[in-house]
């Protein structure tokens, strides 16, 4: 008897919590396994943006998707038909968001994506309801296609692993690069050893090397890559050479050239404002991971200001105003809800003991996607 | 394509295939000794480099890194046989596979928590740095050769030691019959023991020795754990010398494949093209190596026919 009465206790309580939020959250994304420092920096400066808002209206659930499609898509029926979300967000990989978005924006639920923007979800697949804050995956590859032409690199030998987004980000190179190409190669995911490749760059007589490794992947062959006495240039996103893992490279990344939409030496208000309160409140530098939940968390809230989210329409066209300080400085949504911006070249350097990056240069001017134009809304 | 770019990836599928011994040397004694299938070998090899990674990082030297990768993989080792695997070794193999994935996940998400979530730093020891100048005009990286080095001289150790000493002479009998062998009084739960504290520590070695060119994050020993079952099926079960000449020859399949197959198909293909399938095909090639060892000796190069 006392039980029941505690579990009705409990359920008063949790509906009394529920009626206070006006917008319920629900944040997939990967806080275990190999790949987590991205998801914790997304989640991190996501929940610093909504503690410095000082609203109490609105509530974030959490959960871990393990880098796991099947994980993600039973999080998300969860969220929204047992916990009746309003927006989700979270998701770092592209074969997840592929997994989780279509069905979810079809379920009058609004995504708000954090870091995968494949293309597949800006051309023709797009949808009302879905809005990406971070990029279209190929656009920091077209914007180090750009650089290279403005450095004078001529002869690029090119790789990635064999999966749909390293597909993309060659694609994406090739788009703006306009030199020749010593060599392109597609190498396995999850590959930790790149001696073979290294070996392949060294007899090509390429003048620069471009490459798409995320995570444990670049560590691996940055190091190996300096190891090996090849001296040729180095050119490639911002992945490789985020702050959670310059530490992890070391010397060995200093002075590479990599390109970015945001950097922590961006100079703007919200930008400086937000560098300096995440290192005060986590004790480590914020990623562009971490800028990019900082920026959909503030994107959120400024669409709360203005709309009831139980208004679809209404809130739907708060979002696509952008109005809130982004940490990129000039940020706007294009006709099929991804990002306009500017994309800079930054360059590895060394500030005391940390390695971090600087910027050198504008790799790319208010730039949108290539498929933005086969997206019928 | 030239000679000198050609020895040079016979030089990197060479260090691949050391590496790949160190960590299927472990895992075939243990299946041969104990017919114990552990899928945990993986996360000795992360214990290996976090530990040396953290003990480098502290100290600023690579040799004591060295020494802790082994100390605390060997630890594991022992620490994990004598509460959780000594109650396996009557179980069928399902119920080794169910608990030892379980300790993958146990040893991933403590290593995360005391390591945290992004990936740690170790580095190749100053006097190794940078390539070699050999014959021919041949650059080589003077660590990778370092560890070809290393790698081969741990083989002819365990060679010895199986072949010439008393513990090995235990191993060997263990491995033919376990009962016997307790019958004329030797421990043989001390002997479970050691053999497996000496495949951890092997494990952590080539953990440590990979960890100073590569990342040395969570989950970084699973992949390398699955090529360590096709050395090993490939070898024969428990065989050491098996376990050696299979991982050479993985080894140098690998590395020549992901290299050899995208120029074979661009003779005459599209070059793109030859390059997906290529690579595609590189990376099935071990495994196709291991059907083909399979079709022709069951029981894998040097194993005991049964």
């Amino acid at each position: 008897m006392t039980l029941k009465a505690l579990a009705l206790g409990a359920g008063i309580a949790a509906l009394a919590t529920a009626a206070a939020a006006d917008v319920k959250v629900g944040m997939i994304t990967t806080l275990s396994g190999g790949g987590a420092g991205l998801g914790i920096d997304v989640r991190d400066g996501f929940m610093l943006a909504v503690k410095q808002s000082g609203r109490d209206d609105i509530e974030v659930l959490i959960e871990d998707d393990q880098r796991k499609p099947d994980v993600a898509v039973q999080l998300a029926d969860k969220m929204i038909q047992a916990e009746d979300v309003d927006v989700l967000t979270g998701i770092i990989w592209s074969n997840l968001a592929m997994a989780v978005v279509p069905s979810a924006v079809n379920q009058d639920v609004f995504y708000l994506s954090p870091n995968a923007g494949p293309s597949a979800l800006a051309g023709q697949g797009c949808h009302q309801n879905y809005f990406n804050v971070a990029w279209q995956n190929d656009n920091l590859h077209e914007a180090a296609g750009a650089y290279a032409n403005d450095a004078g690199l001529a002869n690029s030998f090119i790789l990635a692993p064999n999966y749909p987004a390293g597909q993309d980000a060659l694609t994406g190179y090739k788009r703006f690069y306009e030199g020749a190409l010593a060599g392109e190669i597609y190498t396995q995911l999850g590959q930790t050893d790149y001696a073979s490749e290294i070996a392949q760059i060294r007899a090509s007589g390429a003048d620069s090397v471009f490459f798409f490794l995320p995570g444990g992947m670049g560590i691996s062959f940055l190091k190996q890559y300096a190891d090996s006495g090849v001296d040729l240039p180095v050119v490639g996103p911002a992945f490789s050479f985020d702050q959670g893992i310059l530490q992890a490279v070391g010397a060995a990344a200093l002075g590479v050239k990599n390109t970015s939409q945001w950097s922590k030496d961006l100079d703007n208000a919200a930008n400086t404002a937000f560098v300096a309160s995440f290192q005060e409140e986590y004790g480590r530098l914020p990623s562009l991971y971490a800028s990019q939940g900082f920026d959909t968390a503030n994107l959120l809230i400024s669409a709360m200001d203005k709309a009831d989210v139980s208004d679809m329409d209404a809130f739907r066209a708060a979002l696509l105003e952008a109005d809130f300080a982004s940490t990129r400085g000039d940020f706007a949504f294009g006709p099929n809800h991804h990002p306009v911006q500017d994309i800079y070249v930054r360059e590895v350097i060394r500030e005391g003991d940390v390695f971090t990056n600087k910027i050198i240069g504008t790799a790319l001017t208010d730039h949108a996607d290539a498929y933005a134009a086969d997206c019928k809304m | 394509m030239n000679a000198v770019l050609l020895i040079e990836q016979v030089l990197n599928g060479l260090q691949l295939g050391v590496m790949l011994f160190l960590m299927s040397a472990g895992l075939t004694l243990i299946f041969g000794v104990m017919g114990l299938i552990n899928l945990a070998h993986g996360s000795l090899y992360m214990i290996g480099a976090f530990a040396a990674a953290a003990v480098a990082g502290a100290t600023g030297s690579f040799v004591l890194g060295l020494g802790a990768a082994l100390a605390a993989a060997a630890a594991a080792g022992a620490l994990v046989e004598v509460t959780v695997i000594r109650r396996l070794y009557d179980r069928d193999h399902l119920d080794q596979v169910l608990a030892t994935f379980a300790l993958i996940l146990i040893f991933s998400e403590g290593t995360r928590w005391l390591f945290g979530s992004f990936p740690l730093f170790l580095d190749i020891p100053d006097a190794l740095r940078g390539p070699a100048s050999l014959p021919l005009g041949i650059e080589y990286p003077r660590y990778r050769l370092t560890i070809i080095l290393a790698g081969l001289a741990v083989a002819a150790g365990l060679f010895l030691l199986i072949a010439k000493t008393r513990i090995g002479i235990r191993i060997r009998a263990g491995e033919a019959d376990r009962e016997m062998i307790a019958a004329l009084g030797v421990d043989i739960s001390k002997l479970y023991t050691l053999v497996f504290a000496l495949g951890a520590a092997l494990a952590g070695l080539a953990g440590a020795l990979v960890g100073a060119i590569q990342s040395v994050q969570v989950g970084m020993g699973e992949p390398v754990l699955i090529l360590a079952f096709v050395v090993i099926v490939i070898g024969g079960i428990g065989s050491i010398r098996g376990a050696f000449v299979a991982s050479i020859l993985v080894g140098l399949t690998d590395t020549l494949g992901r290299f050899l197959l995208p120029i074979a198909f661009g003779t005459f293909m599209d070059p793109s093209q030859a390059n997906l399938i290529g690579t595609a095909l590189a990376s099935m090639a071990i495994y196709i190596l291991m059907a083909a060892v399979l079709v022709f000796r069951p029981t894998g190069l040097f194993g005991a026919a049964t």
